[in-house]
């Protein structure tokens, strides 16, 4: 691997860590906040792709549709917590993982009901659809460096919010102690309504954003699903810091694995993670 | 006769009496005799996907092998179809549940199906054991008609290995030396590329890198850096459904149209180039089918399934309508005795199968052998361009007939 070779396959790395950031934080805080195990984040991310499909034939512009698909995702994020999610808070982890995994099966079933089986391609937007030339055979695809830029934003939104803003403190607040919260007058239904929400529409917004290059087809959220697990628990659950850093790793260890050791390419993640949690149990940002 | 009513009504009252108790009678001492001298109805078991990803390939299947059967009047060989349909849900963890519960508790005389190796290669160590006829109208696991080949088990459709092996001759014979090969790895595609090198080799080429995904992982963008910078002659690929599509759209994307040609088994562009739009114009593949092909046969189905179907042909409606065939060919051999297995098999062994594909025959191993085709995407259609291998038969490595 020469020099050029080796910087464009660490910006691989981190382009495909910082979309897996995106997917893994919508889980991480949901967990992390609500103490909710949520399985059906995966079937949320295709939603969103589906969304971004189906508005993007619907509106005739990728860039209308993602608000809309966003306002959609919100939308459902806060009648599932409603209708399903709130009665499951004080029961046990198993309840919400049969709660959750139902819902996959349900969504997965909806889709093919609505959509059929067939692949779906969603067209990428004409403004962002050339490439950069790199090297005399290689382009890069100018949508995937967007599609980086608009992770990074949201990185740092999401980090502004959680430590800098009042709704930030009170959400870390209800992750610690929910009762405390309650007492001091502050609506903890609703933060939690707010929270699975905003998991829900980063889990959907992540599926919209990746639909132009990552076509739109039956499964596709349980693909993601796993990986996004594998990102939370290196990163430690509930760290949103944590996931960006396990993110980021789980990105490069994926793209050098396939091009150094082809043949357990499907290993080295999962190696990666035996790894970090024989050294921290907790994974990297874990609270004890 | 001639009396008033009352005597007729008590004689209409009394017939029925009788009636009903030789009606009832007959019933309980005649009922077996009864269904015996009736020829009952020839029970076909499909074993496909009729949920997921593969629901669609399950329900083409299922319809052109309907097709064929109710084209000749819902018999074959003189014996009214019908049918019996598990969801094998792609899924290799249930196929041995599910060929148990066609072969043990539906009793069915014949099995159809299955769409995904892995559950082809569980389905048959089941039927291989207890007997059942089993036709294969997907699946291209080698073992099927390799290790595990047997007397009653048939296949209509490919072995992984058939449709790439003859695309290695056309590369190397148009001066690419050197290839690089990338699939998942799982077994069709390993056993796909398998079949290329072979023959790639064989005809003086070499392979500079082998590289892998995981099953069923679509994220390519460090595979395509690496092409990028071996910079090979060709790169032959297998991937199918979703794979294929992004597969396709990000090599476009990468810019490596233009500098490093890419090459594929049929599979990469069947079903899928309405979603890979520009980016596969112009791909070449190789695969025993394609829908353009001129023959009356295939004009003939395509017309009829589009008819019947409410949707256009593909090829895997072209294997479920051979599979009809194939039986066709062995009921009408044993006079539609299904118990007659040895004479149905000796006929569906021997028979030449008029394919919408082209006619094909079956070797040693009960797979066909077929002419792979080199097709090429030109707008939404796989264009023929020509016969890559005549009659290419399987190695069918491993299997011993009894």
């Amino acid at each position: 691997m020469d020099f050029p070779t080796f910087l464009i396959q660490l910006l691989n790395g981190v382009q495909y860590g910082l979309l897996l950031f995106l997917i893994a934080s919508g889980l991480t805080l949901i967990f992390g906040i609500m103490g909710v195990i949520n399985l059906a984040h995966g079937s949320f991310y295709m939603v969103g792709a589906y969304l971004a499909f189906s508005l993007t034939g619907l509106l005739g512009n990728f860039w209308l549709a993602l608000p809309a698909g966003i306002a959609l995702a919100v939308l459902l994020g806060l009648a599932l917590e409603w209708l399903l999610i709130r009665p499951l808070y004080r029961r046990d982890h198993l309840y919400q993982v049969l709660l959750t995994y139902g819902l996959i099966l349900v969504f997965e079933e909806l889709r093919s009901i609505l959509f059929g089986d067939d692949v779906h391609g969603v067209a990428v937007p004409v403004l962002l659809n050339f490439s950069i030339r790199l090297t005399d055979t290689l382009s890069y695809p100018v949508y995937r460096l967007a599609m980086s830029g608009v992770c990074l934003l949201l990185a740092a939104g999401m980090y502004f919010v959680i430590s800098r803003t009042r709704l930030g403190m009170m959400i870390r607040a209800g992750s610690v102690n929910r009762e405390m919260v309650q007492a001091l007058g502050i609506n903890i239904g609703l933060l939690y309504r707010l929270v699975f929400a905003l998991g829900v529409a980063l889990a959907a917004f992540a599926g919209m954003l990746a639909a132009p290059v990552a076509s739109v087809y039956p499964g596709m959220g349980n693909q993601v699903l796993i990986i996004s697990f594998v990102v939370i628990v290196i990163g430690g659950i509930g760290s949103v810091r944590g996931a960006l850093v396990a993110a980021l790793l789980i990105g490069l260890a994926d793209v050098f694995g396939q091009v150094v050791f082809p043949h357990i390419a499907g290993m080295t993640v999962y190696l990666v993670m035996a790894a970090v949690l024989l050294w921290r149990p907790r994974g990297l940002f874990g609270s004890a | 006769m001639t009396n008033g009513k009352p005597t007729s009504a008590h004689a209409r009252r009394r017939f029925l009496k009788t009636a009903t108790g030789a009606a009832a009678l007959a019933g309980a001492t005649l009922h077996a005799p009864y269904l015996m001298a009736q020829p009952s109805k020839v029970k076909v078991g499909f074993l496909l996907p009729y949920t997921g990803t593969y629901a669609q390939l399950g329900k083409a299947i299922t319809d052109a092998f309907k097709l064929h059967v109710d084209e000749n009047g819902g018999r074959l060989g003189g014996r009214t179809i019908e049918y019996v349909q598990v969801d094998s849900e792609a899924n290799p963890a249930k196929a041995t549940d599910n060929t148990n519960r066609l072969v043990n508790l539906e009793k069915v005389d014949v099995i159809v199906g299955p769409v995904h190796s892995g559950v082809a290669a569980a389905m048959v160590r089941v039927t291989r054991e207890s007997g059942t006829l089993t036709i294969d109208a997907n699946a291209g696991a080698g073992v099927v008609t390799g290790a595990l080949c047997a007397p009653n088990i048939f296949r209509t459709s490919f072995s992984n290995w058939q449709p790439a092996y003859p695309m290695g001759k056309v590369l190397a014979e148009r001066g690419m030396r050197k290839a690089v090969t990338l699939t998942w790895k799982y077994g069709a595609g390993q056993e796909a590329i398998g079949g290329f090198v072979e023959n790639f080799t064989a005809h003086g080429g070499s392979i500079v890198k082998d590289l892998w995904v995981p099953f069923p992982k679509v994220e390519f963008q460090s595979l395509l850096t690496e092409i990028a910078s071996i910079k090979p002659d060709a790169v032959f690929v297998f991937f199918a459904g979703g794979g294929a599509v992004k597969f396709v759209k990000d090599y476009a994307a990468a810019g490596l149209r233009n500098s490093v040609p890419l090459f594929g088994s049929g599979f990469l562009t069947d079903g899928t180039l309405k979603a890979q739009g520009d980016a596969a114009q112009g791909l070449e593949t190789t695969l025993h089918y394609g829908d353009s092909l001129i023959l009356p046969k295939n004009l003939a189905f395509r017309e009829m399934y589009a008819k019947a179907a409410g949707r256009e042909a593909d090829v895997y409606a072209v294997q479920g309508y051979d599979a009809a065939q194939l039986l066709r060919i062995g009921l009408e051999a044993a006079n539609g005795d299904v118990k007659a297995k040895k004479t149905m098999i000796g006929a569906m062994e021997s028979a030449e199968i008029d394919s919408p594909r082209g006619k094909f025959t079956l070797s040693k191993a009960h797979n066909p052998i077929q002419d792979i085709y080199l097709r090429k995407v030109v707008g939404m259609e796989n264009k023929v361009q020509g016969v890559a291998h005549k009659a290419l038969a399987d190695p069918a490595t491993g299997c011993k007939m009894a």
